[in-house]
C-alpha cells in the first residue's frame, strides 16, 4: 500500500507529529511505502533545525530526520505555510531578504501542489491535526 | 466503500466523535487515538453513544494513547478492541480510505 | 496535469478567523484546481460559518478571504455542500451564506448557486462516494 501522511501541528504542541511519526514507522515495518510525508499548517514547525529539546525527552525533529534518512522519505514543508511562519531554506531567504535560513537539511519546502500530487498517487491520504 | 474514521479529541472538548458516529456508514471502522481514547472508557457520559455506535460500527481504540493516559483494557467498553500502531496501519490499508475527523 | 481523476473531498469542521484552517484549507482547493480532479467540498459543523454572506474583518485586522469562496467556480470546484442539520442548528438559512456561481467555460452550462444544502443521509453518501478525504 503506498500511503500519504499530511501533519497539521507542529512539534510538542500537540500530538499530531508524534502520532504520524508513529504510524509512519509502522507502516514502513510493514513493509508498506510511504509517498510522502507532508507538513501543513504550524506542521511546518517540524521541519526547523534549532529545536533543543530537553535531554529526557524525545527529539521529534530528528527522530523524523533518522526515520526519513533510513528510508528516504520525501518529507516536504509546505512553501506558503512555512513562509508565514517562518521555516526558511536558502532559496528562500535569498527570494525574500531573510538573513538566515531554519530548515533542517532532510526536509525540504515545496508547493502545496506536492500534497495534492501525493492524495493523487497514493494509495492512502492519512491526516494528523488538531 | 468503507471508512476508517480516526477521532483524536476528547467526546468532552469537541464534537468530532459525535459528527464522525452520525455520518459513519454502517461497516465502516472508528479508531479512537490520542484525547480520542477517553470516548472508550467505560462509565463516561459517552458511553451510550459508542455502545450505540458498535451495532453497525466497529470501533478501536489506540492501546499505546490509552495505556499514557492511565488506562487499560478492563476500563474500555465491551466491544471496543484495543489495538497497535501495526494495527492502525492495517485498519488504514483494508478500508478504502482514511477521515480524520479533527 | 494528471491521468488519475480522484474524487476530492475537501471536508471543513471549523469556523473561520479562530484558527487559519477554513484559510489554508482553501489554498489547497485553489492550487489543486491545476491538477483536474473532480472536486467538492463540505462545510460541516462549524465549517458552515464559513460562508456567511458579510464578513467584515477591518476591525480584527485579518485578510478577509469570503470573495474566495464566490470565486471557487473558476478553481474546478462543481459541488460545494452545506450540511442542514449543521445550519440550522447554527441559526442560519441558506439566505446567509454566499452564492457561488460556476460556468463549464466549454460546454456554456452555467450556474447560480453551486452551494447545495443537503441532509445527513446525503452527506454520509457523499464521504462514501469519494476517493480521498482532506482534514484541516
Amino acid at each position: 500500500m503506498k500511503f500519504a501522511i499530511q501533519i497539521n501541528e507542529g512539534p510538542y504542541q500537540h500530538q499530531a507529529s508524534d502520532s504520524a511519526y508513529y504510524f509512519t514507522k509502522a507502516a514502513l515495518e510493514k513493509g508498506h511505502e510511504i509517498f510522502r510525508v507532508f507538513f501543513y499548517h504550524d506542521g511546518v514547525n517540524n521541519g526547523t533545525r534549532l529545536t533543543t529539546p530537553p535531554q529526557d525527552d524525545r527529539n521529534i525533529v530528528e527522530r523524523w530526520a533518522e526515520l526519513g534518512e533510513k528510508h528516504a522519505l520525501d518529507m516536504v514543508v509546505c512553501v506558503a505555510a512555512a513562509q508565514r511562519r517562518g521555516i526558511v531554506d536558502e532559496g528562500e531567504a535569498k527570494r525574500n531578504g531573510k538573513d538566515a535560513t531554519n530548515i533542517h537539511p532532510r526536509f525540504r519546502i515545496s508547493g502545496l501542489g506536492q500534497l495534492v500530487e501525493a492524495a493523487i498517487q497514493s494509495e492512502r491520504l492519512v491526516v494528523f491535526g488538531d | 466503500m468503507s471508512i476508517l474514521h480516526t477521532v483524536n479529541k476528547s467526546p468532552f472538548e469537541r464534537n468530532s466523535l459525535e459528527s464522525c458516529l452520525k455520518f459513519a456508514q454502517g461497516g465502516s471502522s472508528v479508531l479512537l487515538i490520542e484525547d480520542g481514547i477517553y470516548a472508550a472508557l467505560k462509565g463516561t457520559s459517552a458511553e451510550g453513544q459508542v455502545k450505540a455506535a458498535l451495532d453497525n460500527l466497529s470501533v478501536y481504540v489506540l492501546g499505546p494513547d490509552l495505556a499514557a493516559r492511565g488506562f487499560h483494557q478492563e476500563r474500555v467498553i465491551e466491544g471496543v478492541e484495543v489495538v497497535d500502531y501495526a494495527a492502525f496501519v492495517d485498519l488504514a490499508a483494508e478500508n478504502d480510505k482514511v477521515h480524520a475527523w479533527l | 496535469m494528471s491521468e488519475v481523476v480522484k474524487k476530492f473531498l475537501y471536508v471543513n469542521r471549523k469556523a473561520p478567523y479562530g484558527t487559519i484552517y477554513a484559510w489554508e484549507s482553501l489554498e489547497v482547493v485553489l492550487i489543486g484546481a491545476a491538477f483536474d480532479q473532480e472536486v467538492s467540498l463540505m462545510f460541516l459543523d462549524d465549517g458552515v460559518f464559513q460562508l456567511t454572506k458579510g464578513q467584515d474583518t477591518t476591525g480584527i485586522g485579518m485578510k478577509n478571504f469570503s470573495p474566495t469562496y464566490r470565486s471557487l467556480g473558476d478553481y474546478e470546484v462543481k459541488n460545494i455542500y452545506v450540511d442542514r442539520n449543521s445550519l440550522e442548528s447554527r441559526g442560519l438559512t441558506q439566505d446567509d451564506l454566499v452564492k457561488v456561481a460556476w460556468e463549464d467555460w466549454e460546454s456554456g452550462e452555467e450556474k447560480e448557486d453551486i452551494v447545495e444544502v443537503v441532509d445527513s443521509a446525503r452527506v454520509t453518501e457523499l464521504m462514501d462516494e469519494s476517493d480521498v478525504i482532506f482534514s484541516f
